[in-house]
């Protein structure tokens, strides 16, 4: 059973308690865009094995979105953080570096 | 004016726990900035109480405060005070960014009492309900089951649930069902 800490309410929430709302930090493209960026932004998703960042939202508690970093494949986490920014926190980053050294999801290393 | 009923009009059970609706319960949504001082004024001055500290519920004299998210707060009242008490905060809260809204007859209210209280709310939600990790003046959002509901503990060891009216009938049953004679599992005692 996968448990997060929702950072708003600071509830250790298992799976059940919260809703998985897709990938993390996806940068939108709306009208006027490039075609190929527009089409990115709708389809273009990472599936990675190993280091994920996702959204999740604590639907059955306070309610609100947050983001988890964590891997699909050992279901370790490594920490939950604000919806408010664009990126992982260096923390978050830093602990994943220590355990999977070299790791990179998109942008993020 | 209409009569106005609560969802199941007070309907009890009694098992190894107590289960029953309270009856009509007021309830008045509070949205806003939780660490300014308006809203700790306004709540001291029209209920007496204090702003609730993360997954608490504050006791006044005109009624209790639940933490119910960082901006969202829920007034439990009388439920004939509800709008009294709407107007009040809102006219201390004038020229504030926030929302007072009365929610009382979206919701129910049930109480677990007894000494199995624990285990029958431990029963259906995912929390941990061991003592020292719930106890009196805590509030928590969750599930009963597969319905969104919240509860709190009272001083005496009673559990009160609240969850959306329309799924009344369902929260009793569950509550019914996990408090039925002989489904002791002692994990608690
Ligand atoms: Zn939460």
């Amino acid at each position: 059973m996968l448990t997060l800490q929702c950072p708003y309410c600071g509830v250790w929430a298992e799976e059940t308690e919260l809703h998985a709302e897709g990938e993390a930090h996806l940068k939108r493209f709306g009208p006027g865009s490039e075609d190929e960026a527009f089409e990115g932004y709708l389809f273009m998703r990472e599936n990675p094995k190993g280091v994920h960042f996702e959204r999740w939202r604590h639907s059955n508690g306070c309610g609100k979105f947050f983001h988890a970093a964590r891997s699909t494949t050992t279901l370790e986490v490594f920490g939950t953080y604000s919806a408010q920014t664009l990126e992982p926190p260096q923390e978050i980053k830093d602990k994943i570096s220590a355990k999977y050294p070299g790791w990179s999801w998109r942008e993020f290393a | 004016m209409s009569n106005v009923v609560s969802a199941l009009n007070g309907v009890s059970q009694s098992g190894i726990a107590l289960v029953e609706e309270t009856g009509l319960r007021g309830m008045i949504t509070v949205r806003g900035d939780l660490a300014s001082k308006p809203m700790a004024k306004a709540l001291k001055d029209v209920l007496g109480a204090s702003v609730p500290e993360q997954r608490q519920i504050a006791s006044g004299e005109k009624g209790a405060v639940a933490w119910m998210s960082p901006d969202e707060l829920l007034v439990i009242c009388d439920h004939g005070a509800a709008e009294d008490i709407i107007a009040s905060l809102n006219a201390a809260l004038a020229g504030e960014h926030v929302l007072v809204v009365n929610v009382s007859d979206a919701r129910a209210v049930f109480k677990v009492s007894g000494e199995c209280a624990r285990e029958v709310i431990a029963k259906l939600a995912p929390v941990d309900l061991a003592p020292g990790a719930f106890e009196p003046g805590m509030m928590r959002r969750t599930r009963f089951a597969q319905v969104a509901a919240a509860f709190w503990m009272n001083d005496d060891g009673s559990f009160e649930i609240i969850c959306f009216r329309s799924v009344a009938r369902y929260v009793f049953d569950l509550l019914c069902v996990a408090s039925v004679d002989g489904s002791e599992v002692g994990f608690f005692n």
